[in-house]
């Protein structure tokens, strides 16, 4: 019984692939997101006061 | 000021859209891959990024045998360098995806050791370049090595792991991720990740380039 079962739900296709379904519900990972997105911008800034330095140099 | 920095804002705002989008957007439930299918947004730009700034780095060179200017080598050279660093970045993420389900950190994959063999080609177009004292030396002798190097990694790195079995999808018989994992709903996310860090990787080149230029004014 229980190996036809096993078989029915492999037939139909619907192996359960785990998922951070549950994290993305209530999890806070957007939280996680924004702390990325911050550091990426953080580290852009950075490049942008580079550039306009290098631009000032240039400049001279 | 839109038209010099266009590509920087595009770029940024690209990568943006796929920091977000790459991690709460809806990917294919994959065995195995799990959540790390997620990697293609990250890892595969970092290779297709490298191929596109080495290809840049190629073209200059051709430029500067084509008329030797100085600024046609340090565009090659500065872009060579981000080229390097970008496909360090892809072997280092690959590294940590291939131990976490592939099951080792270097499993002697085909496409492992061709990358690695790129890799060296490419240190040693820096290392050529830094056992010059001569400008004009370095410059010509390099861009050649530089076109031979960017000649030898289109092979290594999408023909010779095409022709044995490989875990890399895409490869050895492999399904590429392109044939069923690559859904629409992963491609509006993959192809802005390839354009905006390759993007990025020509803005950091050229600010390179624009300091080694300064530096060579102030030499003279």
């Amino acid at each position: 019984m229980v190996l036809l079962l096993a078989f029915q739900s492999l037939a139909k296709g619907q192996v359960e692939v785990e998922m951070a379904d549950v994290m993305r519900a209530d999890g806070k990972i957007y939280v996680v997101v924004s702390v990325l997105l911050i550091i990426f911008i953080g580290l852009i800034m950075y490049l942008i006061n580079l550039d306009r330095k290098v631009s000032k140099i240039e400049n001279k | 000021m839109i038209k010099k920095h266009w590509y920087k804002i595009l770029a940024v705002g690209l990568i943006l859209y796929t920091l977000w989008f790459g991690l709460m957007g809806d990917v294919p439930r994959k065995v195995v891959l799990n959540e790390s299918i997620r990697n293609l947004y990250f890892h595969v730009p970092m290779w297709f990024g490298m191929i596109l700034i080495l290809a840049a780095s190629a073209y200059h060179s051709i430029r500067y045998l084509m008329k030797p200017a100085m600024l046609h080598d340090n565009k090659a050279d500065s872009t060579a360098k981000v080229g390097v660093i970008f496909s360090l970045l892809g072997m280092a993420t690959g590294m940590v995806w291939a131990q976490f389900t592939w099951g080792a950190w270097w499993s002697g994959d085909p496409k492992q050791n061709t990358s690695a063999i790129a890799i060296l080609i490419y240190l040693a177009y820096l290392v050529l370049r830094g056992s010059f004292n001569e400008e004009q030396q370095r410059a010509r002798i390099s861009a050649v090595y530089n076109i031979f190097a960017f000649a030898c990694l289109v092979p290594l790195l999408f023909i010779l792991p095409r022709l044995t079995d490989s875990l890399h999808p895409g490869n050895g018989g492999n399904p590429g991720f392109g044939a069923y994992d690559l859904d629409n709903r992963m491609r509006v996310v993959f192809y802005p990740a390839v354009i905006g860090w390759t993007l990025l990787g020509f803005w950091i080149a050229s600010l390179r380039t624009r300091i080694i230029t300064l530096e060579q004014k102030a030499h003279e």
